[in-house]
C-alpha cells in the first residue's frame, strides 16, 4: 500500500489544483473542471481506503502503515500516521461519505451546481483532507491541529454557499462555539505533552504511543480530562452544549451537512476513544458516571426534540444528538463491549444520517422546497424506490433487528448494563424513542395525507447513483458486522483495558480503602486479556490475568 | 608649575572601546537616516518621491547585511553600553524587516508627501536605529537614550498628515503619553541606580545577588516603576489607554510600523532588562508581569470585540498579542525567551499582510479603514482577499498558519515554567479573539462589496480645514481615507507585494517552521537560563 500521506493530501491536492487551474467553462457556461477534479480525488481516496481496510491484519501490530517524520523537534511533534483497528474503519467511512457528497453536488438535478465551484471545491476538499488527517494522526499536537483546522473550511463553505436566512450568524455561532472547546484541548494538549516530560524526566513528546508510557497524576489528568470532554462534547454535539446545532444544520448546504453530521461528530467520539481513554483512564473512571448522565441526557433531550420538530433537518439533526448519545454511553462503559459497540455505532450512524439528510434534501424537492414535514406527506405515491430506499435508512436509524445499527446498540447497552445498571434501564428507552421518531418522519413524509404542493416523482438516476452506494454498505453491514468487529477487537480493547481496570478498582474502593493501580510501573497488560479477578487484599488490590507467560 | 604638567604629560586618555563592526548595522542606519535627510533637499520631485525611498531601502538593506556579517558574534560594543549577540541580532532581522515592509507600504502615501520624503524617511530609519539600540542596550544609560530615540520620532511620524485632525491628535497623545512613559522609567531606573549602585546590567544583576536586595523597598518601587514606563511602550494594560487613538490616527503605513516594531523593541528591551539585571527578583516582578500579561489579554480581545475600524481592531488585537508575548517574558527560561522571539517574528508576517490589505483598501476606495473596505475583497481582489484571511487566522492561531505554532510555543512556555493558568488565559483571549477577527473574513468572502467606490466616481475632497464640507466624502470611523492629489489606478504593486509576501511568510512558516525555530533556539539561550 501506498504511504498514508497520499491518502490524507490526494484530496486537498485536488481541490487546491482545481482552483488554481484557469477558468474553463462546459457547453452550458459553468465550471465543470473543479468539481471533476474533487470528484476524481475523492474516488482515489476511496479506492484506498478500502484497500487499507482489505490490508489491516487484526492480528498484526498495533500500528500499521507508520509514517513517523520529526516535524518540529523543539517541541517534540511528530508527523505521524498509522492505521489501527479504531480509525481504519473511520477512514472508510469519511472517503465514501465524502465521494458521496462531491458525487451529490456534481450530479444537482433539482438545483444548480454550486456557484464559485472553484473555491467551493477547494475548501470541501480541504475538509476531507483535515478530518482524514485528524483520523489518522498518532501524535497528540498533530491530532488537535487537525482537529482544529478541519472546521475552518466548513466555516467558509456555510458562510458562502450557505442558505439564508442568517447563514453568517448561524455560521460564526458554530465555528465560535467548536473552536472554545477545541482551544481549551489545545491547553490541555500542551500541558499533557509539558507535564509527561516533567514526570518522566525526557525530552517534551507528543507522540500517542510515548505518551501513554508517562502517565500524569491524578489532579492533572483530571482538569485535562474535562478541557479535552469539552472539545468532543461540544463536537458530538451532547446535550448541554448542543446550542450550535439547529442554525448550523439551517444554513448548511444538504452535501456539506451530510459530511459534517456524518464525520465530523465521529472525530469527537474517536477523540476519546483514541487519545483521552488511553491516556487519562484514572480521570475517565472517575468521570465516568458524569459522562454517562451527559450521554443519557443526550438520549433522551434528542429523542423528545426530535419528536417535536417540523423541520425535518433538525429531525436528523437532534436524532444524531441521540445516536451520539448512545455512543457516549459506550465508550462510557469502560468495557470492551461498550467501546466494541461504540465503534461500529460510529461508522453506521455517519452511513445512515448522509443518506438521510441527502433524502430530505429530496422531499423538499418533492414538497415545493420546504423542509417541513407537515408540508409533506404521501410523496411514496409515484416513488417506490425512493420510498423503499427511504425506509431501508429509516428501519437503520431506530436500529430494527437486522440491521448494523441493532447490532451496536445491543454491544453498547450490554457494556453499559455490566458498569451501571440504572442508566442502562433508562437508555433503553432511548430505543424506543428511536423508533418514534424515525417512523413519525417516514410515516408523515411519505405516507398520510398527500401534503398541499407535493408533487411526487420518482427519484432519478442521478440521485439514485448517490444514494445506491451507501445503501448498499448499509445492507452489507447489516449482513456482516463483524467485519468491523473483528478487525477493530484488538485495538478497542486496548484503548479501554486501562480505564476498565480504574473502574473497577475504583468500584472496589468504594468498599475499603484500597490504592488504585499505576499500569504504568506494573507489567504491561495483556491487552487481549484484560484482568477479570480483582479482590481486595489489606490495603491493596489485586488483580490476575490471564495471561501466557513467554 | 612643571609637577604639574608631567602628570598630564604622561597620562594619555583613554577612549572608551568602541567595536566599529558590531556597531555598523547602526551606523547604517543612522547614515542612511542623513543621507535621505539630505537628498530629500534636492529640488527634483522625482528624486524626492523616488529615490528617497530607495535610499532608505538601501540603507536597510546594508544595515541586513551588516548584521548577517556580524552572525555568531557575542560582544560588547561601545565599552559594555550595547550587546551584540543571537538575540539581539535576531531582533535587528525583524526590525530590518518591518521598517523594509513600512518603506514599501508609505512609499506612495499622503504621509510621506506631506511630510516631505526625507524628512519622513529620515525619521524612520532613525526610530528604527533607536530600536536596534533598544535591543541590544546592556546598560540602563543605553536604554533610555535606544527609548527615546526610537520614540520621538514617531511622535512626529503620527501626525505627518498634517492636514488632518485625527493625525495631528494621534501625534500629540502619543507625545503626551510617551513623554509620562519615559519619564516614569527614568524615574525608576534612577531608583535601581540608587539601590544597586550601577547602571550596567551585569553589576545590576550581581549587586541584587550580593547584597540581597532583591526585596529591599526602593529597588521594588524601582522595578515597579521601571515596568509601568516599558508597559507604556509596550501597550501593555493598563497603561496601554494610548493605543486605540493613536494607531487609529495615524497615517496606515506608520501604524503599521509601530504596531510591529514598537513591540519588538519593548519586548526585546524586556527580556534584557528583566532576564539579566533583574534576574534575581523574578520571585518579586514574575507573578506581577504575569498578572499583568493576563490583563492585557482580556483587555485587549474584548476592547477589539464589536469594532467597525479596522486600525482600531487591529491596535486592540496587538495589546492582546503583547499580553501573549508577556508570557514568555514572565517566565524567564530559555523556552520562554525563544518562544517571545518566535512569536515576534511570525507577529511581524502576520501585523504587515493584514496592514498592507488596509492601506490598498484605503487608497482604492473612499471608506477609509471600516469593515465595509474590505467587504466583498474574496470575488473582487483575491489577491488581496488572502493575505488578510490568512492574517487573520493566524491572529485567532488556527492551524497550519505560523500563529499557531507561535501559540503552541508560547503555551508551552507558560506551562513549562509553571505558569500553567497563563497557558490556558492566553486560550481564553484566542477564543474572544475570534468574535472580532472571523466577522472580518465573513465581510470579505461572505458578502456584496459596496457599490460606486471606484476612484473614478470620486470627487477629491476639498484640501481645507478639517471638517466635513459639502460634496466631500465623510470620515468614516476615524479612518484615514488616502485620498491624493492624483488618484490611485487599481493596486501598487508594492503593497500587494507587502501582503502576499507576509501572508506567504505565515503558511509557510506555519508548514515548516524548523528556519524558524532554529534562528529563536540560539536567540534563547543567550541569558544562560534554565
Amino acid at each position: 500500500m501506498p504511504a498514508l500521506s497520499i491518502l490524507i493530501w490526494l484530496p486537498a491536492a485536488c481541490g487546491l489544483l482545481g482552483a488554481l487551474l484557469p477558468a474553463r467553462l462546459s457547453k452550458d457556461g459553468r465550471e465543470r473542471v473543479p468539481g471533476a477534479l474533487a470528484l476524481f480525488g475523492s474516488l482515489v481516496a476511496l479506492a484506498l481506503a478500502i484497500g487499507y481496510i482489505a490490508d489491516y491484519k487484526a492480528a498484526g501490530p498495533h500500528l500499521q502503515h507508520v509514517t513517523d517524520v520529526v516535524w518540529i523537534a523543539e517541541l517534540g511533534i511528530h508527523y505521524k500516521l498509522a492505521i489501527t483497528g479504531l480509525n481504519v474503519f473511520l477512514i472508510g467511512l469519511t472517503t465514501l461519505l465524502f465521494a458521496v457528497a462531491t458525487l451529490a453536488t456534481n450530479l444537482r438535478s433539482g438545483s444548480p451546481p454550486p456557484e464559485r465551484p472553484r473555491l467551493f471545491y477547494f475548501h470541501f476538499m480541504l475538509a476531507e483532507s483535515a478530518v482524514l488527517g485528524a483520523f489518522a494522526a498518532q501524535d497528540l499536537a498533530l491530532f488537535v491541529a487537525f482537529f482544529d483546522l478541519m472546521l475552518i473550511p466548513f466555516y467558509f463553505l456555510t458562510g458562502g454557499w450557505g442558505r439564508e436566512p442568517a447563514r453568517v450568524k448561524a455560521t460564526i455561532k458554530l465555528v465560535i462555539y467548536t473552536l472554545v472547546g477545541s482551544l481549551l484541548m489545545l491547553a490541555a494538549a500542551i500541558a499533557t505533552g509539558v507535564l509527561a516530560a516533567q514526570r518522566g524526566g525526557g525530552h517534551i513528546t507528543f507522540v500517542l504511543s510515548s505518551l501513554q508510557a508517562l502517565p500524569l497524576s491524578t489532579g492533572s489528568q483530571e482538569w485535562i480530562f474535562l478541557f479535552f470532554a469539552a472539545a468532543f462534547l461540544v463536537k458530538m454535539p451532547a446535550f448541554p452544549l448542543h446550542g450550535w446545532m439547529p442554525d448550523g444544520y439551517r444554513a448548511m448546504p444538504i452535501e456539506v451537512l451530510m459530511v459534517f453530521s456524518g464525520i465530523l461528530s465521529k472525530v469527537g467520539a474517536y477523540g476519546f476513544l483514541a487519545i483521552v481513554l488511553p491516556l487519562f483512564p484514572r480521570a475517565a473512571a472517575h468521570f465516568q458516571t458524569l459522562m454517562l448522565l451527559i450521554g443519557l441526557a443526550s438520549i433522551i433531550y434528542g429523542s423528545l426534540q426530535a419528536f417535536s420538530q417540523r423541520d425535518a433537518r433538525l429531525i436528523a439533526g437532534y436524532s444524531s444528538v441521540a445516536q451520539l448519545g448512545f455512543i457516549t454511553l459506550g465508550i462510557f462503559a469502560l468495557n470492551s463491549q461498550g467501546a466494541q459497540g461504540a465503534l461500529l455505532q460510529m461508522v453506521n450512524h455517519g452511513l445512515v444520517v448522509a443518506p438521510l439528510l441527502f433524502i430530505v434534501g429530496l422531499l423538499a424537492q418533492r414538497a415545493g422546497g420546504s423542509e417541513d414535514i407537515r408540508d409533506m406527506g404521501g410523496i411514496a405515491f409515484r416513488a417506490p424506490v425512493l420510498a423503499s430506499m427511504f425506509l431501508i435508512v429509516a428501519l437503520a436509524t431506530l436500529a430494527m433487528p437486522g440491521s448494523s445499527n441493532f447490532v451496536g446498540e445491543f454491544l453498547i447497552l450490554l457494556g453499559v448494563f455490566k458498569a451501571k445498571l440504572v442508566i442502562a434501564i433508562i437508555a433503553f428507552s432511548g430505543v424506543v424513542m428511536a423508533s418514534v421518531y424515525a417512523l413519525r418522519l417516514f410515516i408523515g413524509a411519505m405516507h398520510d395525507r398527500v401534503g398541499k404542493g407535493v408533487h411526487s416523482r420518482e427519484i432519478s438516476l442521478r440521485d439514485g447513483a448517490v444514494l445506491t452506494p451507501v445503501i448498499a454498505v448499509i445492507l452489507f453491514l447489516a449482513l456482516y458486522p463483524q467485519l468491523a468487529l473483528h478487525r477493530s477487537e484488538a485495538s478497542v480493547k486496548s484503548a479501554v483495558v486501562r480505564a476498565e481496570v480504574n473502574a473497577r478498582v475504583g468500584s472496589l474502593a468504594a468498599v475499603g480503602s484500597a490504592t488504585p493501580i499505576s499500569l504504568a510501573s506494573a507489567r504491561p497488560p495483556d491487552v487481549a486479556n484484560p484482568p477479570t479477578n480483582c479482590r481486595r487484599a489489606g490495603t491493596h488490590v489485586v488483580c490476575s490475568y490471564e495471561s501466557r507467560l513467554k | 608649575m612643571t609637577f604639574v604638567m608631567t602628570p598630564l604629560a604622561t597620562a594619555h586618555l583613554k577612549g572608551p572601546h568602541v567595536d566599529f563592526a558590531g556597531l555598523s548595522p547602526l551606523i547604517a542606519l543612522l547614515g542612511g537616516a542623513t543621507l535621505a535627510l539630505l537628498v530629500g533637499l534636492l529640488g527634483s520631485r522625482w528624486i524626492r518621491a523616488q529615490v528617497v525611498p530607495a535610499l532608505s531601502l538601501a540603507a536597510l538593506g546594508a544595515a541586513l547585511g551588516l548584521t548577517i556579517w556580524q552572525w555568531n558574534a557575542q560582544k560588547s560594543i561601545v565599552s559594555g553600553a550595547l550587546r551584540i549577540d543571537d538575540l539581539s541580532l535576531a531582533l535587528n532581522l525583524i526590525l530590518i524587516a518591518g521598517g523594509a515592509c513600512t518603506v514599501l507600504l508609505a512609499w506612495r502615501s499622503l504621509a510621506a508627501r506631506e511630510a516631505a520624503h526625507g524628512e519622513f524617511h529620515a525619521l524612520l530609519l532613525t526610530s528604527i536605529a533607536g530600536m536596534s539600540i533598544l535591543a541590544s542596550a546592556e546598560n540602563t544609560v543605553a536604554l533610555f537614550i535606544g527609548l527615546e530615540l526610537l520614540s520621538i520620532p514617531l511622535y512626529v511620524l503620527c501626525a505627518t498628515e498634517m492636514r488632518r485632525e485625527h493625525s495631528l491628535e494621534s501625534g500629540l497623545k502619543y507625545l503626551i503619553v510617551g513623554s509620562v512613559g519615559s519619564a516614569t522609567l527614568l524615574y525608576g531606573l534612577a531608583m535601581i541606580y540608587g539601590a544597586t549602585g550601577a547602571t550596567d546590567f551585569g553589576a545590576i544583576a550581581s549587586s541584587l545577588s550580593h547584597a540581597s536586595l532583591a526585596t529591599d523597598p526602593l529597588t521594588l518601587t524601582g522595578i515597579a516603576l521601571c515596568v509601568a514606563g516599558l508597559c507604556f511602550k509596550a501597550s501593555v494594560a493598563p497603561f496601554h489607554q494610548w493605543t486605540p487613538d493613536v494607531y487609529e490616527g495615524a497615517p496606515t503605513p506608520v501604524t503599521a510600523f509601530m504596531a510591529v516594531t514598537t513591540k519588538v523593541a519593548a519586548l526585546g528591551v524586556f527580556l534584557r532588562f528583566f532576564d539579566v539585571a533583574l534576574i534575581d527578583a523574578h520571585g518579586s516582578w514574575g507573578p506581577a508581569v504575569a498578572v499583568l500579561a493576563t490583563i492585557t489579554i482580556l483587555v485587549g480581545n474584548v476592547g477589539a470585540l464589536g469594532q467597525s475600524s479596522l486600525k482600531r481592531m487591529l491596535a486592540y488585537s496587538s495589546v492582546g498579542q503583547a499580553g501573549y508575548m508577556l508570557a514568555g517574558v514572565v517566565v524567564a527560561t530559555q523556552l520562554g525567551v525563544a518562544a517571545t522571539t518566535f512569536y515576534l517574528i511570525v507577529y511581524l508576517f502576520m501585523n504587515m499582510a493584514s496592514f498592507a490589505v488596509i492601506v490598498a483598501r484605503e487608497r482604492e476606495t473612499g471608506l477609509g479603514d471600516g469593515i465595509d473596505a474590505v467587504a466583498g475583497l474574496g470575488r473582487e481582489r483575491p489577491w488581496l482577499a488572502w493575505p488578510m484571511t490568512i492574517s487573520m487566522l493566524a491572529l485567532a492561531g488556527i492551524p497550519a498558519t505560523a500563529g499557531f505554532i507561535g501559540k503552541f510555543y508560547l503555551i508551552d512556555a507558560a506551562v513549562s515554567g509553571g505558569y500553567t493558568w497563563l497557558g490556558v488565559a492566553i486560550v481564553i483571549g484566542s477564543m474572544i479573539s475570534l468574535g472580532y477577527y472571523l466577522p472580518v473574513i465573513a465581510a470579505m468572502w461572505m458578502r456584496e462589496s459596496p457599490a460606486g467606490e471606484t476612484p473614478a466616481d470620486r470627487t477629491p475632497p476639498p484640501m481645507g480645514p478639517p471638517g466635513p464640507a459639502p460634496g466631500a466624502l465623510p470620515v468614516l470611523a476615524g479612518g484615514s481615507p488616502e485620498l491624493d492629489a492624483e488618484p490611485s489606478h487599481g493596486l501598487q504593486p508594492e503593497v500587494v507585494l507587502v501582503a502576499v509576501l507576509a501572508g506567504a511568510a505565515t503558511i509557510f512558516f506555519g508548514i515548516v517552521p524548523q528556519p524558524l525555530f532554529d534562528l529563536v533556539h540560539q536567540a534563547g539561550g543567550v541569558f544562560g537560563l534554565f
